[in-house]
């Protein structure tokens, strides 16, 4: 392991050479951040490393990665696909179009492409509740949730959604009550998938962009549900 | 393949640890890791079954404790060797080949809002029969390929019933080995939670995986 890693460093280091070279001045004001970041970790040098390769081999557009990057930071989230989930609510018409062509209503919202070019919506009832997932590595449904986080594509989400799904709702504190049929979809192929959460009671009034402000990330994958109060900014 | 990535129904991994406030990114590295990616994809060397069967082709104790875009990095490197975009000792060493030619990027930043709005579908338009229908019962195929497979370990050999015809899709099997698309039907099989993990599970419960028409027979 020792060895492994000097050897990679070396590599890794002598390729980020110029990329990696400290800006003196800002040495001077920023010593307390130093302390910390005197030898960056392994996977830092190792993408940089790479990524000036690539650039220097005429492979990559550094400004392309900054455009893909800010993208998925800042333009698409679960805010795209609460506000999905709110138009549905809030437009009977609209609800029936998007459970049977999810494409087309979601595109009408302006959402859609990368990783979410087929869309399936699945509706929760108070007889029916579904939750996503992908055991075999981690499809999500980019153009309305975002990139998927950690919890989603770890080991003890994607291996116990399947064999014990009422175990994992109970573990992001929802008891799913036995009259209630649970539903897992699994997303094997390139079919991804979204949960119309039920709309809480006592929302009657509120307008779309209040119910928007509503809907949680993991209560479109369907290990949570939507309450009337505010909650939307949480994931 | 019957790799570590196939979890369903695998049982000792711990809890959910579920972060609040998550970011998208939890450090620069794996943005620029997540953007390189994406952005050597447009090459077209590979395509995206390939690249989830490199991934899968990381051994078992590296695909544990590698994090996720580390690994994502792990199987860039292979695909670029392997398909001549770059070579083993430019990867080593940090710098181009000498004489190796300068090439212009494939995917521009211009070119990255179209990408995005357009995606990479994986349906196809072709005339192709499909061998079930919505309300039939099937048996999934007890197969064991040592290539790709989107076919789960939980899921092989067992009844069901099919939800939904999605339409005809791209093969992955054949496709990550650039074996040919082979576009055929992909449908939602139900299958019963008892019939996939037996008296334990709810006896109302089910789940729903799309299978394609080649994991699938009559039952």
């Amino acid at each position: 392991m020792t060895t492994n890693r000097r050897d990679f460093l070396t590599g890794a280091v002598t390729a980020a050479g110029a990329v990696m070279t400290p800006n003196l001045s800002h040495t001077h004001q920023h010593e307390h951040d130093h302390e910390h970041q005197v030898v960056p970790s392994d996977p830092t040098l190792r993408v940089k490393a790479l990524e000036s390769l690539l650039v220097e081999k005429g492979l990559l557009d550094r400004a392309a990665l900054d455009a893909l990057i800010d993208t998925y930071e800042h333009k698409i989230g679960p805010r795209n696909g609460a506000r999905v989930v709110a138009r549905a609510w809030a437009d009977p018409a609209y609800k029936e179009r998007l459970l049977t062509n999810a494409d087309a209503a979601i595109g009408e919202l302006g959402y859609g492409g990368l990783q979410g070019e087929h869309m399936v919506v699945v509706e929760n009832t108070p007889k029916v509740h579904n939750l996503v997932v992908c055991t075999l590595c981690s499809c999500y449904p980019w153009p309305v949730l975002g990139l998927p986080p950690v919890w989603y594509k770890s080991a003890p989400y994607r291996s116990r959604a399947v064999i014990d799904p009422r175990g994992v709702l109970r573990e992001f504190g929802m008891e799913l009550p036995d009259d209630v049929e649970l539903r897992v979809w699994d997303s094997t192929a390139e079919l991804r998938y979204l949960v119309l959460p039920e709309r809480p009671s006592g929302s009657e009034n509120l307008s779309e962009e209040d119910l928007a402000a509503l809907v949680t990330r993991d209560a479109m994958i369907g290990v949570a549900g939507v309450g009337t109060h505010r909650e939307g900014d949480r994931a | 393949m019957n790799g570590v990535h196939d979890m369903g129904g695998m049982q000792g991994m711990g809890a959910i640890e579920a972060e609040k406030n998550e970011p998208v990114f939890h450090a620069p590295w794996q943005g620029r890791a997540y953007a390189v990616t994406r952005a050597m994809g447009a090459w077209r060397k590979w395509n995206l079954d390939a690249t989830r069967y490199q991934r899968e082709l990381i051994p078992p104790a590296d695909y544990f404790t590698k994090s996720y875009y580390e690994r994502w990095i792990v199987a860039l490197v292979e695909l670029m060797v392997k398909t001549g975009l770059v070579t083993k000792a430019e990867i080593e060493s940090g710098t181009p080949d000498q004489g190796s030619p300068k090439l212009t990027p494939a995917l521009t930043a211009e070119k990255v809002p179209t990408l995005i709005a357009k995606g990479v579908p994986a349906k196809r338009d072709v005339p192709v029969v499909a061998s079930f229908h919505a309300g039939e019962r099937v048996r999934s195929r007890n197969i064991n390929p040592v290539g790709h497979t989107r076919l789960p370990r939980y899921a092989r050999g067992k009844v069901g019933t099919i939800h939904r015809d999605h339409g005809v899709f791209v093969f992955p099997d054949s496709n990550a080995l650039f074996l040919g698309e082979k576009p055929q039907h992909v449908y939602s099989v139900r299958f019963a939670a008892r019939e996939l993990w037996g008296e334990q599970a709810a006896v109302q419960d089910s789940v729903y995986v799309d299978l394609w028409d080649s994991y699938l027979e009559p039952a």
